[in-house]
């Protein structure tokens, strides 16, 4: 008999292994049809019509020139806003659906909306423009501990808003009709992805179909199927022909989601050994016209004993926010860990020594102990530390900075069915979604895994709504919920299968297992059949098993698991005369459990790293003050990490006794948290000041070099 | 995008007679690296676009005993090159070097780098090429943190986006153009203008003349640009300094700073020759006189300090190692 416990390191025939990305060559060779590839017969294109305007009243939209159009097969307005307000640039208030791109593009143009323009809201920098009641929160006695402390930090920390920035952009391709619809997302959720449309569309929600086989990133941005979902929808009902809407990339900065900002002021008390004793932290910021958490200050260490905060939302006339990877978490991070990082230098403190001298104030003390520590190994840190701003004459100074940051992961629900064929054929169907991340890799593992087999032997079929529901890809709940619901599926149809094996071979199942492409009396290969003929023994039947995972049970099982620590580390070079920061080294190290694929694990910390060096050097949504225009909805002016930005990555994995027993646990959000903080922190160990701001421009260096830093 | 002629002559004749006496009527097509852009920004919207693409006699680098001519429509990738161009105008080089892009400069063109329309983000999003809504400026209170510290007292407050402008300048280049009344020469410093109207252009071409030559001379010059960039890839200048010293004198031209390519006399005169660090210092100090910082690009004046006295010891080989 099978357990679906997962195998001691010994056992393991894949599990843990480097992997390529099953889909690797069909990406890279272009063969992969993300949803912009997808074209169907009869396919029309349609274009979405944007506000110009940041605060309006729509008094009237009209489309009648872009109807009569030749070639122009449907119009949609949004009822909507006519005559109430359109609340941000770029929100769509009418579509059409035309033959060729290019007609589409001249039908907009002929849209004519008349507008009542209103004084909008831009600026997030403002805390007096703050909308409602600040949150506030205390923990014990901050006022008491201020006046006690031997040291009191007091900094001002930002971080604007930012997109995700999909290279894919949202949308699909659909067809919509009287019988059903069929829709190719470019989506993060293809089991839940329809759930809500059906009434728009007026088709019921059970027949609508929905596949997405690859897709170019969602980051959290792509949870629904959104009003381009429907307005795509609707145009191919009416034209009774398939239709392709797609962002451009405009929109797709403007309005496909962003991470909100964060400012403010922090306060930090210590006593002169370095323990931290208060921290006091005043934010705001805004997530667009969407809702605004402030960020978690004091983060990871949240066991100071006493703290106060406040968070000011800003509603601003703009693009709502939406999950952002580790939501709230970059932002935390990155104010919490440059107020520490401050009082270090306040104190005259090497920053490690004191990031560990207050460990005890984190959750996990000993891990991050750890951590830190092969992490210093790792980048050279006793040969290269040094004291804040004691770093030479030249005008190029180096610096050494420090982050640790934690994430939940635990899977998310999630029901995969197995079946084995009598012609050997084994193949799992899962409703979930390879974000480019490996997931499809992952679950092959798992199944391949389980039956003992090659990995070209099986087959797992994912991305599609037919399949069993699996949870959406976001907050690192992937890995844990299809691992754990393949193995349980898998470990179910085996045990079929062994029971029928067993009764032909007269042994008992109990002492059956499959192994290396054969099911034979454990331990014991004379005694056994090839996988082929044992499935051969199904006769005219095959096997279906469903798994379902329940992360209660699964984590009593030990197949999952949920909280990871992790640590990184940026070494800088900072040129004081023109304000340029160049990464010369990034170090990661991070737990995350039970690691299926160590080559997708480790690319994945990789593409945090890279994520993270963009937002700490380069990224931000910069917005006219008074006609609410993303300036920069491009990707000139919003610039990412080229492969010669990013310096020298590297990334440890904490595996073996301690982590692999915990089972799986997500890893997409972790590596993305820490690097704005390390990399800011670096930049102040190597200058002598803090650069209040991300990301790390060269006008704001040298501003901040001009002021000489913040009181 | 509004439909439009394509037309591709094979003489220089043939394209003058295709231009249009007016501007935004016809465009003129080089690598099209940035006129393409500007078509799908609906920034221009010509009925004809004329390219240069078949017109040999704008291609390509002819030696001469005390010159060096380039067809306008010669690819950078081929001045990177040639070695007399390494040698007589390394200013040059080192200014295509720094676009960074092997694709933006295997088709872009000597003459498409000069003429290329500004890179100003209330431009390219439609609000005119002063950046004006309901008749005020959203640059002097916007976000002009690229934008021009010298200069910029009339309505541009872009800064030129040529980077081999400033260099071409320095090294004492004539660019040759041709229209229906035959050919002219233009001083490369004079061929750079400041718009004073929304519907003039950035350069003394006039709609229906070509950019056919760019003349440097062979002079015994130590000549040098450096630019301050952040991203390694394909990305702009924050400020460039291209500087040549020669038996004429020291000439000292700053990039992205202004609405043209901008020459700061005093820098070049206070060096006058002299090359040591503090000189270079000095020169930095006294191109940097004089800006009219706006609300959010003082750091630019600061780099300009930066980017002169770095050109110049790059020019002399005193470079200081990263
Ligand atoms: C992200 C990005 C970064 C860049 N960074 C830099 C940089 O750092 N420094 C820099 O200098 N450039 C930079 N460039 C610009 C690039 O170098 C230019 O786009 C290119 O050189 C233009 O050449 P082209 O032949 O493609 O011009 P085209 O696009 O064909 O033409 C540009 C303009 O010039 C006109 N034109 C072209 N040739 C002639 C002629 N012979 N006579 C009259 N008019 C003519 C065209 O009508 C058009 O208006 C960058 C571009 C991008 C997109």
């Amino acid at each position: 008999m099978a357990s679906p416990q997962w195998p001691k390191a010994d056992k393991r025939l894949h599990i843990g292994k480097p992997y390529d990305r099953l889909d690797g060559p069909i990406k890279s060779t272009g063969q992969a049809k993300y949803a912009y590839d997808v074209n169907v017969p009869g396919m029309l294109y349609a274009k979405v019509f944007p506000s110009r305007y940041a605060l309006a009243d729509v008094n009237s939209i009209d489309t009648s020139a872009a109807e009569a159009m030749d070639g122009v097969k449907a119009v949609w307005i949004d009822e909507g806003v006519l005559g109430k307000e359109v609340r941000y640039v770029g929100q769509i208030i009418a579509a059409v659906a035309a033959e060729t791109e290019e007609l589409a593009a001249e039908a907009i143009a002929l849209v004519k909306v008349d507008y009542t323009p209103k004084e909008a809201l831009i600026i997030d920098t403002d805390p007096s423009l703050g909308s409602g009641r600040p949150s506030e929160r205390e923990e014990g006695t901050p006022a008491e501990a201020f006046e006690a402390a031997d040291v009191v930090h007091e900094g001002y920390y930002g971080i604007p808003v930012i997109t995700h920035c999909c290279f894919e952009a949202h949308g699909q391709v659909c067809d919509v009709n009287e019988a059903g619809a069929q829709f190719w997302p470019s989506t993060q959720n293809v089991s839940k992805y329809a759930n809500g449309m059906g009434e728009s569309l007026g088709v019921p929600e059970s027949e609508i179909k929905v596949d997405c086989q690859v897709m170019g990133g969602g980051f959290g941005s792509k949870f629904g199927h959104d009003k381009w979902g429907v307005v795509g929808g609707l145009l191919s009902k009416k034209a009774g022909r398939p239709v392709k809407l797609m962002l451009e990339r405009d929109l797709e900065l403007m309005v496909g989601g962003n991470r909100p900002s964060a400012y403010g002021t922090v306060k930090v008390g210590a006593d002169k050994d370095g323990n931290v004793t208060a921290i006091d932290a005043k934010l705001f910021g805004t997530g667009g016209n969407g809702g605004y958490r402030p960020p978690p200050v004091p983060y990871v260490f949240t066991k100071i004993p006493n703290q106060l905060s406040s968070g000011q939302r800003i509603q601003t006339n703009r693009g709502g926010q939406r999950a952002w990877r580790a939501p709230g978490h970059p932002q935390g991070c990155f104010i919490t860990m440059a107020a520490m990082e401050d009082t270090a230098a306040k104190l005259g403190m090497d920053a490690l020594d004191f990031f560990k001298q207050n460990l005890a104030l984190t959750n996990r003390p000993e891990l991050y102990a750890q951590e830190l520590d092969i992490a210093a190994d790792m980048i050279g840190y006793k040969e290269k530390a040094h004291l804040r701003g004691d770093s030479g004459d030249g005008p190029v100074k180096r610096g050494l900075g420090i982050s640790i940051h934690q994430w939940g992961g635990a899977g998310h629900p999630s029901e995969c069915d197995v079946s084995i064929h009598a012609d050997g054929s084994v193949e799992c169907r899962i409703g979930t979604q390879d974000l480019g991340v490996g997931t499809r890799t992952c679950v092959t593992m798992v199944l391949a895994e389980t039956m003992g087999l090659p990995m070209d032997a099986v087959k797992a079929n994912i991305g599609n709504n037919a399949y069993p529901i699996s949870g959406a890809s976001g907050g690192s709940t992937t890995i844990g919920g299809v691992s754990s619901s393949t193995r349980l599926a898998a470990t179910a149809a085996l045990n079929k299968l062994l029971d029928v094996v067993a009764a032909r071979m007269g042994e008992d199942a109990l002492s059956l297992e499959a192994s290396n492409g054969r099911i034979q009396v454990t331990g014991d290969d004379s005694k056994s059949v090839t996988w082929n003929e044992a499935c051969a023994m199904l006769g005219t039947n095959s096997i279906n098993e469903r798994g379902v995972n329940e992360p209660g049970e699964s984590t009593k099982m030990g197949l999952m698991d949920s909280g990871v620590g992790g640590c990184q580390m940026a070494d800088v070079s900072v040129d004081i005369e023109t304000g340029v920061v160049t990464i010369n080294e990034m170090v990661a190290v991070q737990d995350c459990g039970l690691i299926i694929d160590m080559k997708t694990a480790t690319t994945q910390v990789h593409g945090g790293l890279i994520m993270g060096v963009t937002y700490a050097l380069f990224e931000e949504c910069v917005y006219d003050n008074r006609t609410g225009r993303m300036l920069n909805a491009d990707m000139e002016f919003y610039r990412l990490a080229g492969l010669k930005d990013i310096g020298t990555l590297k990334v440890h994995m904490m595996t073996g006794p301690g982590f692999d027993e915990r089972g799986v646990i997500g890893l997409g959000e972790p590596p993305v948290i820490s690097p704005g903080a390390a990399i800011s922190n670096a930049v102040a160990n190597a200058i002598g000041l803090r650069v209040p701001e991300l990301p790390l421009t060269p006008d704001r260096v040298l501003n901040a070099i001009a002021k000489g830093g913040q009181s | 995008m509004q439909d439009f002629e394509y037309t591709a002559p094979t003489s220089l004749e043939g394209v003058i007679g295709l231009l249009s006496e007016t501007w935004g009527e016809t465009e003129i097509y080089a690598g099209g690296t940035d006129l393409v852009t500007c078509l799908k920004q609906g920034l221009t919207a010509p009925r004809r676009v004329v390219s240069l693409r078949n017109v040999k006699e704008l291609k390509g680098i002819t030696i001469l005993d005390d010159s060096i001519e380039i067809g306008a429509a010669t690819t950078l990738t081929t001045l990177l090159g040639n070695a007399e161009l390494a040698k007589h105008a390394t200013a040059l080089i080192q200014a295509i070097e720094g676009i960074n892009s092997k694709q933006m400069i295997n088709v872009g063109t000597l003459g498409g780098d000069l003429c290329q329309r500004p890179r100003c983000w209330f431009y390219r999003n439609g609000y005119g090429l002063f950046g004006i809504e309901d008749g005020k400026s959203l640059i002097e209170d916007g976000d002009n943190r690229y934008h021009a510290i010298f200069g910029n007292d009339g309505p541009a407050k872009f800064v030129s986006a040529s980077s081999t402008g400033p260099a071409l300048i320095a090294l004492g280049a004539s660019l040759i153009v041709s229209g229906p009344e035959g050919e002219r020469t233009i001083a490369a410093w004079d061929f750079f203008q400041t718009p004073q109207s929304e519907s003039d252009r950035e350069t003394a071409l006039k709609s229906n003349e070509v950019l056919t030559k760019i003349i440097i001379p062979k002079n015994e010059t130590q000549s040098a640009t450096y630019e301050i960039r952040h991203r390694a890839g394909l990305d702009w200048p924050y400020v460039t300094a291209s500087v040549a010293i020669g038996k004429e004198g020291t000439k000292v031209v700053l990039g992205h700073v202004a609405p043209t390519p901008w020459v700061s006399d005093a820098a070049g005169k206070a060096l006058n020759g002299r090359v040591k660090k503090a000189d270079a210092e000095k020169a930095g100090e006294v191109a940097a006189e004089g800006a009219t910082p706006l609300s959010q690009n003082a750091y630019k004046v600061a780099m300009v300090k930066t980017a002169v006295k770095r050109a110049v010891l790059r020019a002399t080989g005193q470079e200081e190692e990263a």
